[in-house]
């Protein structure tokens, strides 16, 4: 048995790092340094959100940028319109009704993916999901409305009472504080009874419809739990760049989200954090010295595939269970 | 266990058939499991057993024949329906959750009974009910103190009694068991059979199993299956004297 409190403080040490990281910039001087925390800190709650339909659930979803753009169009798309002075009551600017309205919207849109693409399993399952975010994809550019194939500027960023998310600080810890909520809400969400039924599925399918469950529930609710937590990612995203564009619901987007996680440690909830910072950190680094830095990431990434088969930390956070 | 007062049998097969292409797999085939009755089904290799469980168990539909729980028409309820109506069924290769601890997959078990829960709030492992019933289980198929094991590193032999834990620890109204003593070695199987004697009256038993020893000691009634046909029901006495029975399928064994 390895010790149970292991992946408790490397969790906690993970976000200590995230939440000193503004110190250090101020010290260092390097001004870029909070945009990419921010980045790394709303990627890394879209690829929790991958990890829980993929490490716990087996699904694997080769589409869910499509949430993450929509998340990111919803709030621009709300913002155009109350800027044109279109919405009744003079539309909103507020995060508090911006921001559910977006997840709920990926709620709905996962609602009918889920319940398509898990009438199969395996490859047709990837097929759909894939389908479907291109759908979204192409639809986003031809709808010459919201920008096309330019995107949508936004003109501010929502508004919370008391603090102001404009400010990079505030937004920053914004962000973080949601990493940490989202991470302790899929944490018991995989440790709860609803858990255990789900992993269970994973592991034998066979095994828990013979002793009472109907499998479709209980992994249609997971995948639109997931697909919420990468709305909210993408509602993060828009707000940070003051723009959206279809590149969002891109499928490299998608592949993006899917490298993170398996850099990081495929069902460990806390591993993917670790594999969206490696990820863009290796982004920014690379892309300084050449702009075809996938030329380098790629390998790296089979790399980690091969040699460290549960990821960057996956063994350090996932006990002895193997995957 | 079962303080139910239906009267009738437990289980009833009534003209189940079932062809692959031209093999016909399940032949006709009608049986009853009394209540409180251990019914052993036997049969060379590719007789239909495990097909004929499948079918009782729902993973498979039958071409025609009826199957009725506790006088309950169930053919056309799906597996998972006829689970949570209390068949339980061990299987033939085992299918547990190898990630899981032994604990767990007995509490997975429990939690699946009424069809698994959607409270993503509370932890199944901090229940304390079904931590005593799950415990008392694996500490009667001799587990216990392997219950923070993790699954996939069971041996073989543990991983049938585990097995049988699993089923048995939601009291099944109709137990299902494919082979549980297969590649079990003396002692184990040993241990197994006393475990199913003590079991023998408090639940309705279907037992397919290919060590005879066991088979004629635990079983109320025996059923020979051969080439999908119910070729002869009767106590462990009856089989070992039929001489189509012999003649069919006992040659091979010295009885
Ligand atoms: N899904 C299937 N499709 C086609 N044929 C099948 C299928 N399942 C089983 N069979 C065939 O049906 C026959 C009965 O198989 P079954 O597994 O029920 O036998 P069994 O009595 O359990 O044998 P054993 O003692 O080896 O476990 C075999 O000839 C088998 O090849
Ligand atoms: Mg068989």
């Amino acid at each position: 048995m390895t010790d149970a409190r292991r992946p408790i403080l490397f969790t906690l040490g993970v976000f200590a790092v995230l939440a000193l990281l503004p110190a250090v910039f101020a010290l260092t001087g390097w001004t870029s340094g909070m945009g990419l925390a921010t980045r790394i800190v709303i990627y890394a709650i879209a690829v929790v959100a991958l990890d829980l339909i993929i490490g716990y659930g087996a699904m694997v979803s080769f589409g869910h940028a499509m949430f993450f753009g929509v998340g990111g169009y919803v709030v621009a798309i709300v913002a155009h319109h109350t800027g044109l002075g279109e919405l009744p009551f003079g539309g909103t600017n507020a995060a508090f009704i911006v921001w559910p309205l977006a997840i709920l919207a990926c709620a709905a849109l996962g609602l009918v993916v889920g319940w398509l693409a898990l009438k199969t399993t395996g490859v047709q399952f990837i097929m759909i999901t894939l389908a479907f975010a291109q759908m979204v994809f192409f639809l986003l550019i031809s709808v010459q409305v919201y920008g096309g194939d330019d995107g949508m500027m936004i003109d501010r960023r929502n508004t919370l009472p008391f603090v102001d998310i404009g400010r990079p600080l505030i937004f920053y810890y914004l962000c973080l504080l949601l990493l940490a909520v989202w991470l302790g809400f899929c944490r018991m969400f995989v440790n709860s009874r609803f858990g255990l039924v789900l992993q269970a599925l994973r592991q034998s399918e066979r095994r828990a419809v013979n002793l009472g469950i109907a499998p479709l529930s209980f992994r249609l609710a997971t995948f639109v739990t997931s697909a919420m937590g990468t709305g909210l990612a993408g509602v993060l995203w828009a707000n940070y760049a003051r723009f959206v564009s279809p590149d969002m619901a891109a499928w490299t987007k998608s592949g993006e989200f899917m490298a993170m996680v398996v850099l990081g440690g495929l069902g460990t909830l806390t591993g993917p954090i670790v594999g969206a910072a490696a990820f863009v950190g290796l982004e920014e680094l690379l892309s300084m010295w050449t702009e075809h830095w996938m030329i380098v990431m790629g390998p790296l990434l089979v790399i980690v595939a091969l040699f460290r088969r549960r990821g960057l930390v996956g063994s350090l956070l996932g006990g002895d269970r193997a995957h | 266990m079962r303080t139910d007062p239906t009267t009738g049998p437990a289980l009833e097969i009534e003209h189940l058939r079932k062809t692959f292409g031209a093999l016909r797999a399940t032949d006709d085939v009608s049986l009853t499991i009394e209540r409180g009755e251990l019914h052993a089904v036997i049969g060379p290799n590719g007789a239909g057993k495990s097909t004929l469980i499948t079918q009782i168990c729902g993973e498979l539909r039958p071409d025609s024949g009826h199957i009725r729980l506790d006088g309950v028409d169930v053919t056309r309820v799906p597996a998972f329906g006829r689970a949570r109506l209390g068949l339980g069924r061990s299987f033939q290769i085992t299918q547990l959750c190898g990630d899981f601890t032994v604990l767990e997959n007995v509490l997975l078990s429990l939690e699946a009974k009424g069809g698994g829960s959607f409270d993503v709030f509370r932890d199944p492992r901090r229940n304390r009910a079904h931590r005593d019933v799950a415990m008392h289980w694996l500490d009667t198929v001799g587990l216990a103190d392997f219950a923070d094991r993790q699954a996939s590193a069971l041996s073989h032999g543990e991983r049938r009694q585990l097995e049988i834990a699993v089923a048995l620890a939601r009291d099944p109204r109709v137990l299902l068991l494919d082979e549980p003593m297969a590649g079990m070695g003396a002692e184990e199987s040993g241990k197994l059979a006393r475990l199913l004697a003590g079991l023998k009256g408090r639940y309705s038993i279907l037992l397919v199993e290919h060590d005879m020893d066991a088979v004629f000691a635990l079983a109320d009634r025996i059923s020979v299956l051969v080439y999908g046909r119910v070729v002869f029901t009767g106590t462990a006495a009856e089989v070992r004297e039929n001489p189509e029975v012999k003649a069919a399928y006992l040659g091979d064994w010295e009885c």
